[in-house]
């Protein structure tokens, strides 16, 4: 009988290091630390832009000046040094590439080393590649296969020289650039990031996916996302993140937007896994992240996300109840480990009649790590039939950690039906026990009863993300999960 | 000037004028202070977020309610549970009156905070316990400040209080606007058993704003049962601040019917500071008219081995707003803690709204914690159902809305309260018929 106890997972997860550390050395084009105007002016210039993408930039950047560092959220950690940070970094290899080949082989070794190698991506066919290594988009697949149908699928910063019109009618419509302060920031310097349109009735034949990567030495990361259904399309997009090991902490503060018109669907799913920082707290990503969703009527939006690395998470996947019927799905698994900071959840903004909103968030706190789940359901005065079912489950290992549940539900209409439960527990000794009794050791009883206590998100996961899922979840809760 | 100001001002006169000894105006005056620095709260800050004091803060409040009034019992005799004997600590205008009261020192002391304050004997017993639950946030200081009368109530060790005890404060509205600040002290030592019901009552069109503070202490193996009775006029306001303290093994319970008043804010507090000791935190809201009742509830978890229950009904009709933000905390220590904390509402208007944030903050990993929250309608099965069996419509609902309340009604252990609440709630849902039948 194996002798497998919490205290023996307690103490793996505490040595488990961060397989995905290491540094590719590419040669970057880097700016001088520092956030001015003039910084705002010379990111625009650089990415070509037109002038009234630098006017919308330059309006962002004076909101951001007048605007504090949000404290309300339940995360301790030193605010970041916005002077301190460079806000370019292109790898130089610049040109684009028609084949693979021609990609920087050692980027490609980084990609293998991530088990994401784009042949191998190629191969796996259904699964179209925009990457995205600090900031500039190197590589793009299945580009002809998409544009075939009509799907615009490129980076925001081509978009925005090819597809004008789109971008300009659509970018800071879900989150304008003073909705929050790292709004804001973003607004102002973003770098890259993807832009996807799917035209009338379009059903997008593969998922596609974006890679973030940071990779330069104190470089910040901000990415802005803008994915566009229209009407009567269906899209499923993957976004998934792995960050090399650094001591210094790192901030990425992206935006993404999503916009679902008529009978349109998306649904976004995201794996994340920065560094979370050393088993003392050192080091670590600090993810400060504002993503909104738009439906209008007979829409649906659907978040999944798997949030398993980061020093510092910030973040709110968001939808907004527009038209009428529409639906918002948010599903989610937040691990936290060593000294890990996580606030996480949703927000759900009923505005249409017969609205539907789902929130499943699963909490999982280990080590010293504090995990909240921070949410908010609104039903406006105006929107009747609106319903919802909430429900946050946490698990605690060990002593150590905190589970946190801070839900808003404002109900302003009598015809609003809203559910919200929570439960906070730890594994139990029965169940374990029950396990044991049938032939299966205590590791693999923890491994199955967190395996289910996360099926219902995991579930939700496209097959080809499943996968990874669970690799993630492997590393941060090693010997927990099968 | 604005009501801040007016109340820094008057706290040196109020000093001078009162009879206390030295321990309590230190207090009173490090309260002051306080208050000072913070002022009235304001929707910024997160625990105010969904009420606002401002409609109630702009009346010209006289702080010291000068003249004495005097009432009838036969006048006021319905606000009373008048079917069964008990002590009486009965105040009008902030003032005590004696003619309507019964008190006792015989083996427990159930007398005023006044006599308490200014009187030798009783000194160990307010030095020990004095303010010594109450938060430092700026409403309980202010009352701190401002704290003379009130009811005392100390039971020594194994006594059984064999009849309840009603605090009731009337307002007779002499003054234009009063401000009314009552302070109550109740202390249940070992293995004693205590009931009290506590009511507040406007009986003019005058507005009152009543800043209550009261703090229990339950000993160990104490039982304490409070019963909040709120059904005051339009212009009534109340902001009922209550911290209770539990000793290992104690079982408290308070009971909160909220069916009435302009604005009505309970922060209601629990600290379990042992072990194996049970809380229960249990509410009834009815409101209509433009009517707002706010409960916030906390319970401390410090100790293994406890449990705390927390079950808050509303039922909100017209423009009244609701909120309920309750919040459990499980300390590190606090191992095999079972908390429970459930909220249920129903909108009966589209003007009507309700805002509830059930917040848990765990720091123990062996703990079953949960929280449920619903806003809904009537079942409309339920009403064909009694419709079809020829029940009326508004009697229906009125089956459904009390169905839905009995929950809290059950746990009430005085029979005559419970007829009294229930009465009031066919009252308050326009019906005329025995639920209890």
């Amino acid at each position: 009988m194996s002798k497998y106890t919490e205290d023996d997972l307690r103490e793996e997860l505490k040595t488990k290091e961060y397989e995905y550390g290491f540094y590719t050395d590419i040669e970057s084009e880097t700016f001088p630390n520092g956030l001015n105007e003039d910084i705002v002016r010379a990111i625009s210039k650089k990415k070509e832009e037109p002038e009234w993408m630098t006017d919308w930039r330059i309006e962002a950047y004076r909101i951001w000046e007048k605007m504090e560092e949000p404290e309300w959220a339940n995360v301790h950690y030193k605010k970041p040094d916005f002077q301190g940070i460079s806000y370019y970094s292109a790898p130089n290899s610049k040109p684009k590439y028609d084949s693979i080949d021609e990609v920087d082989p050692e980027l490609l070794a980084t990609f293998e080393k991530l088990g994401i190698s784009l042949d191998e991506q190629k191969k796996l066919a259904g699964v179209a590649m925009d990457v995205v290594v600090d900031s500039v988009s190197v590589a793009t697949t299945f580009k002809k296969t998409l544009a075939e149908q009509g799907i615009i699928f490129m980076s925001i910063s081509e978009a925005i020289k090819e597809h004008p019109e789109l971008v300009k009618k659509y970018i800071g419509t879900v989150v304008p650039q003073k909705d929050n302060f790292y709004a804001a920031l973003n607004s102002a310097v973003f770098s890259d990031g993807s832009f996807c349109y799917i035209p009338k009735g379009v059903r997008c034949p593969m998922e596609l996916s974006t890679y973030f990567r940071i990779n330069q030495a104190g470089t910040g990361q901000f990415e802005r996302t803008l994915v566009i259904a229209d009407q009567g399309s269906y899209v499923s997009y993957l976004e998934g993140c792995t960050a090399p090991s650094r001591d210094e902490n790192q901030l990425h503060a992206a935006v993404v937007e999503l916009i679902a018109l008529d009978d349109a669907e998306i649904k976004y799913s995201t794996v994340q896994n920065w560094f979370p920082g050393n088993a003392e707290g050192k080091g670590g990503v600090y993810n400060f992240v504002t993503k909104r969703g738009l439906c209008e009527t007979n829409a649906k939006i659907s978040w999944t996300q798997v949030e398993t690395g980061s020093a510092v998470t910030w973040k709110y996947p968001s939808c907004i109840l527009k038209g009428d019927n529409s639906v918002g799905e948010f599903y989610s698994i937040a691990v936290t480990n060593n000294y890990q900071q996580a606030d996480t959840g949703t927000k759900m903004i009923h505005l249409g009649n017969n609205t539907k909103s789902t929130i499943i968030s699963k909490g999982i706190s280990a080590g010293q790590s504090q995990n909240s789940y921070r949410g908010l359901v609104q039903v406006s005065s105006r929107a009747k039939n609106a319903r919802n079912f909430s429900q946050c489950d946490s698990l605690l290992m060990g002593n150590a950690c905190g589970a946190h549940t801070f839900p808003y539900i404002e109900a302003n209409n009598k015809t609003a039906k809203i559910e919200h439960e929570a439960t906070t527990s730890k594994i139990g000794e029965d169940q374990i026990f029950y396990c044991n009794q049938r032939g299966i050791d205590t590791e693999k009883a923890i491994a199955l009863i967190v395996n289910g206590f996360s099926k219902e998100v995991l579930n939700k996961l496209p097959m080809e993300f499943a996968v990874e899922a669970q690799k993630l979840l492997e590393i941060s809760l090693e010997g927990s999960v099968g | 000037m604005d009501l801040k100001e007016k109340l820094v001002s008057s706290f040196l006169a109020f000093e001078n004028e009162v009879n206390i000894d030295a321990f309590v105006h230190d207090v009173r005056t490090d309260a002051i202070k306080i208050f000072e620095e913070k002022g009235f709260p304001t929707k910024k800050e997160e625990a105010w977020k969904y009420t606002s004091l401002n409609t109630v803060l702009k009346e010209d409040y006289s702080v010291f309610p000068k003249q004495e009034s005097a009432l009838d019992y036969k006048d006021v005799k319905k606000y009373f549970i008048h079917d069964i004997d008990t002590y009486k600590i009965i105040f009008i205008d902030g003032k005590y009156s004696s003619h309507l009261s019964q008190t006792t020192h015989g083996g427990i002391d159930v007398c005023l905070m006044s006599s308490a304050l200014s009187k030798p004997k009783y000194q160990p017993i307010i030095e020990n316990y004095f303010n010594k639950a109450a938060e430092k946030d700026s409403l309980s200081a202010l009352n701190t400040a401002f704290s003379n009368e009130g009811a005392y109530i100390h039971i020594p060790k194994n006594k059984v209080v064999e009849k309840p005890i009603q605090i009731i404060h009337f307002a007779t509205g002499n003054e234009s606007a009063t401000m009314l600040q009552p302070r109550n002290l109740v202390v249940v030592e070992e293995n004693s058993h205590v009931q009290i019901i506590e009511r507040h009552q406007n009986l003019t069109q005058n507005p009152v704003l009543t800043n209550s503070v009261t703090e229990i202490f339950a000993e160990k193996r104490a039982i304490v049962d409070y019963y909040k009775i709120q059904n005051d006029n339009a212009n009534a306001s109340l902001i009922d601040n209550t911290f209770i303290k539990q000793d290992r093994e104690s079982l408290a319970s308070v009971h909160t019917f909220s069916f009435g008043g302009k604005l009505t804010r309970n922060n209601l507090n629990f600290y379990q500071e042992g072990e194996r000791m049970d809380s229960t935190l249990k509410g009834i809201t009815i409101i209509g008219d433009k009517q707002h009742v706010d409960h916030n509830t906390l319970v401390h978890h410090i100790e293994p081995n406890c449990e705390s229950h927390q079950d808050y009904k509303g039922i909100f009709s017209d423009k009244a707003t609701g909120v309920f933000n309750g919040k459990v905390v499980v300390e590190k220590e606090a191992q095999k803690t079972n908390a429970f904390q459930a909220n249920n509402n129903i909108l009966l208007s589209d003007k009507a709204s309700i805002n509830t944030k059930p917040q848990l903050e765990i720091f123990a990993d062996d703990v079953k914690c949960s929280h449920g929250c619903t806003i809904g309608q009537l079942d409309e099965s339920a009403m064909f159902y009694m419709r079809s069996r020829g029940i009326p419509e508004k009697e229906a609902k009125a089956l459904l809305m009390f169905a839905f309340t009995n929950n809290v009604l059950e746990s009430v252990k005085i029979p005559e309260l419970k007829q009294r609440i229930t009465k009031i709630i066919a009252d308050k849902l326009g019906v005329d018929i025995g639920f209890d039948l």
